[in-house]
């Protein structure tokens, strides 16, 4: 089952760049929630913040507080425990390139250790199944490897490799964004079905694609969150001036 | 154009003639020039490529002649029989070069390693890597001398042992830098996949983003192989070479490019023909070392990742 | 709210998915044992702080070992060369003595515990300029022609002979002088020299052997060819092509052309090429050795024997009689390590300038 998260005073900086500035947001367990917002407005950071993959990159700083479930991820324990317990899907689909569809599945476990070979096969049916790629994979798990497939299939299977660690929260950064529009509506079908069982945060250009599959959304600004409420009102009565600019197209 | 009256209009216009041949003239210049400049270039390139032809043919005209089955298995016989081999040469090049890899590859893999994904961009990186070059270009025959000193003279003898540390530490700077090279190619994107998962990032470096690079750092390593392999100058004085077989680490050993030497500036004919089919024998090797580096990366050294 | 949000209206109630697909609905919880048992193996893993920190410690262990060979070949060098720098100083490296039996000049005399480096100075710098005189003008048109001039199929098969040349060993180009360039020399072209070139004192009558200053240039240029060629492809090819669209657009010939916009441009990056190869040869070994004669000794004939610093390190090391002689041969290394050092580091600099930082290629 999903977790949710608490923000508060979150402020990150790249170098001097103050990226996100006093975020302030709670995100529902087992929802799913939509960032949006213009291109450079922070939304990628922000998710970034969350399974502290924004300090990968040495001149980044973060200040502030994150909590999932019960957890102080800025606090109580290290970058690579949080990351075990919130996975990520990127914008690019990015797989492994030496290996097979099953090892890559399975990687985020055999690269820690599991080794159980009998439940890696389960967990890796099952995976496959949950991220709807199974059926047409099935017969090469092992033969084929992670980057022969096409662009929407690798996706899914990035998603499945998230899935494969059973995490509680899964973040999602533009996931369809490099991906055609078949595949596109194949991965908003997954999300629908997936945020039963996980916390799902999905940042988005389209905002079509937000209006589908989220409860919640929350538009971006400049690196500030503006407006964070219920899909539904956000598209049909937003409260900021900003967000309704937005939606309707006059910048962004 | 005497003789005419002078006007305004014939003037300008035998101006504009003189102008004219000039200008034929100046372009005719300079397109001799061009023609000239292709030329002399085309004459460059097979000038280059004439000693190379030259070198290959005659290496294989005369070593082909002096090769045989026994040359491959014999040791060399004593002046004045005819006939032996550089058995015990290729043998102990094979040992030498073996030791070396055990020293210089892993270091340099390290090396390579971290100047790739501990050290981007800090001085501490640039200068281990300006190191690498510089080191790269030092003489062969100082580090002879070199680990000479450090271990022949404190052993007392020459040894296999000292050959190989010093064909070693001469891989060590060479495979670093192909190792940096294709572990920079290795797109972000896998790293982030790896992180991600929660994998530890020493565990991330090696099974992912070291794996995704192996085959151009497999290349890279054979690369230093063959260049080492031909390598004389460092194992006169410490190698020392060796008329015999011989296995112990501790007493000197043949190296082919060692025996090659010694076989070519003395004054017995039947040992300058083992020298050529030697040089026959390594040339071919390196080559093939070489051909396969080149096969390898031109094929696209990471499969598929993009 | 204007009329525009409304349209933006959108269900809330998201499409279902189609009966069938694949998926379908999620198993309510799963298998909860199986999901927990990844959670709490997951949980229960640690942060493995210690193996990461110690996994890059060994990493920056190993790159420091570069720094770590470099000291050890300079310490162990000075270490040895002590005994002959306390002998002789600095005017090791100019000193000449008289022989006491044929009072003649005499640089390099073991029997009598004489040493000076000079000829050895001279004879590397000789052998080194002269390869420099050959092989530049030729790596450069190699690699213009390369570059600008070659026909697409042909670049690849050149630019690997080229390659080749640079890997084959020192000691085959030694075998091949040995048995082919010196009595080629010897036969036709040394005679050649002092019949057309013997007036300008360069060329005397000293050698019938074909061995010498002329055929070990000749050697090293074959050898320097590859590295300065294709450094300054490397450098030309960093030249971006809208200098070159440039000065065609201003009706320039080709050749014009690649002098203005090329060569111009590419001018730091080959001078650094053209160090490298200086570089190069000043350290190469058993080719020189073996066809430049091993004399001690300072002629002005180019025709003449020599010895480079290299060169009688390779010939004498292994049977110096006494510490003296062992001792100068190390000082001789020494200046040999700092000299390529130098050189090396400069080039390096200049060819980093031009193709700014581009990883070094492992020449």
């Amino acid at each position: 089952m999903g977790v949710g998260i608490e923000v508060t005073n979150l402020n990150a900086w790249y170098g001097t760049n103050h990226t996100l500035q006093d975020i302030n947001l709670n995100i529902p367990a087992n929802h799913a929630t939509a960032l949006i917002g213009p291109s450079g407005c922070g939304k990628s950071t922000f998710v970034r913040c969350l399974n502290r993959m924004h300090e990968t990159n040495p001149i980044a700083r973060v200040t502030g507080t994150v909590v999932i479930g019960d957890l102080d991820i800025y606090k109580d324990c290290k970058p690579v425990e949080i990351r075990r317990r919130v996975g990520m899907v990127f914008q690019r689909p990015n797989p492994f390139p030496t290996m097979s569809i099953y090892d890559n599945v399975c990687a985020g476990l055999k690269l820690n250790g599991y080794t159980n070979r009998r439940a890696l096969d389960e967990i890796v049916e099952k995976s496959l199944k949950n991220s709807a790629l199974w059926d047409e994979v099935k017969d090469d798990l092992k033969k084929k490897s992670g980057a022969s497939l096409s662009g929407g299939q690798q996706q899914r299977l990035c998603i499945a490799r998230a899935l494969a660690v059973d995490p509680e929260v899964i973040l999602m950064d533009e996931p369809a964004s490099a991906l055609d529009p078949v595949s596109t509506s194949k991965i908003e079908d997954l999300i629908f079905q997936l945020k039963a069982q996980y916390t799902i945060v999905i940042v988005t250009h389209n905002m079509q694609q937000a209006a589908r599959v989220a409860e919640k959304t929350g538009f971006f600004l400049n690196g500030r969150m503006v407006e964070f409420d219920s899909t539904h009102k956000i598209f049909t009565n937003p409260s900021d001036k900003r967000t309704e600019d937005y939606i309707t197209g006059r910048f962004g | 154009m005497g003789g005419y009256p002078r006007s305004p209009r014939v003037d300008a216009l035998r101006k504009t003639l003189l102008k004219l041949q000039e200008h034929n003239f100046r372009s005719r210049v300079r397109t001799v020039t061009d023609g000239a400049a292709t030329g002399l270039a085309i004459l460059s390139t097979v000038l280059v490529v004439a000693p190379l032809v030259a070198i290959f043919i005659y290496l294989i005209y005369k070593g082909a002649s002096s090769l045989s089955w026994a040359f491959f298995t014999d040791i060399p016989k004593p002046v004045g029989e005819a006939g032996g081999g550089m058995a015990n040469a290729i043998a102990g090049s094979a040992m030498l070069l073996g030791l070396g890899s055990l020293i210089g590859v892993p270091i340099g893999i390290s090396g390579g390693i971290f100047l790739a994904e501990y050290g981007r961009g800090t001085k501490l990186a640039n200068a281990v890597r300006f190191t690498a070059d510089v080191l790269n270009g030092v003489p062969s025959i100082v580090m002879g001398i070199a680990v000479y000193s450090l271990i022949v003279v404190p052993q007392g003898h020459f040894s296999a042992f000292s050959g190989g540390v010093a064909l070693g530490i001469m891989m060590v700077p060479t495979v670093c830098r192909t190792t940096e090279e294709m572990l920079l190619m290795v797109p972000n994107a896998v790293r982030e996949a790896a992180l991600a998962l929660g994998v530890p990032n020493w565990r991330s470096v090696l099974a992912i983003t070291v794996k995704t690079a192996s085959p151009g750092i497999i290349t890279g390593c054979m690369l230093a192989f063959a260049r080492v392999a031909g390598e004389t100058a460092p194992l006169i004085f410490t190698a020392f070479g060796n008329v015999g077989w011989s296995s112990r680490l501790d007493e000197p050993i043949a190296a082919l490019p060692l025996q090659i030497y010694v076989y070519a500036i003395s004054p017995y004919d039947e040992w300058h023909r083992l020298a050529w089919a030697g040089a026959l024998v390594l040339i071919v090797l390196i080559v093939m070392a070489v051909s396969l580096v080149r096969y390898v990366t031109s094929r696209g050294v990471l499969k598929g990742a993009s | 709210m204007s009329s525009n949000v409304t349209e933006i209206r959108i269900n809330q109630v998201q499409f279902q998915p189609e009966p069938g697909a694949p998926g379908g609905e999620p198993p309510a919880g799963g298998e909860p044992y199986e999901v927990s048992a990844i959670r709490s193996f997951l949980l229960a893993r640690g942060n493995s702080a210690l193996a990461d920190r110690g996994f890059q410690w060994l990493m920056v262990l190993c790159a420091l070992t570069i720094f770590g060979i470099v000291v050890l070949i300079a310490s162990e060098l000075v270490i040895r060369s002590q005994l002959a720098w306390k002998t002789f100083g600095f005017d090791f490296f100019f000193n000449a003595f008289t022989d006491p039996y044929s009072h003649l000049r005499m640089y390099w005399d073991p029997v009598n515990g004489h040493f000076s480096a000079l000829p050895f100075l001279y004879g590397t710098l000789v052998s080194s300029f002269l390869a420099l005189l050959l092989a530049v003008p030729l790596a450069i048109g190699v690699a213009v022609f390369l570059t600008e001039m070659c026909p697409g199929v042909l670049r690849g098969p050149l630019a690997f002979i080229t390659e080749l040349l640079a890997a084959i060993p020192s000691v085959i180009y030694g075998l091949w002088a040995v048995f082919v360039l010196v009595p080629l020399l010897r036969e036709h072209l040394n005679p050649w020299l002092m019949k057309f070139l013997g007036w300008t004192g360069f060329f005397g009558d000293d050698n019938p052997t074909g061995l010498g200053f002329v055929a070990a240039g000749i050697i090293l240029a074959i050898m320097i060819l590859p590295i300065v060629s294709s450094l300054t492809r490397e450098v030309m090819t960093a030249v971006p092509n809208s200098q070159r669209e440039a000065a065609l657009a201003l009706g320039a010939t080709r050749w014009e052309m690649i002098r203005i916009a090329v060569l111009r441009n590419a001018r730091i990056g080959i001078v650094g090429a053209i160090i490298l190869g200086l570089g190069r040869a000043l350290g190469e070994t058993m080719a020189v050795t073996m066809v430049i004669g091993n004399s001690p000794e300072i002629h002005r004939s180019l025709l003449a024997n020599g010895s480079t610093m290299a060169s009688v390190i390779a010939n004498e090391f292994a049977e110096a009689s006494g510490d003296l002689h062992l001792s100068a041969l190390m000082e001789i290394g020494l200046a040999l390590f700092i000299v390529t050092i130098i050189v090396n580091a400069f080039a390096r600099l200049l060819v980093w300038a031009v193709t700014r930082g581009a990883p070094a290629s492992t020449h």
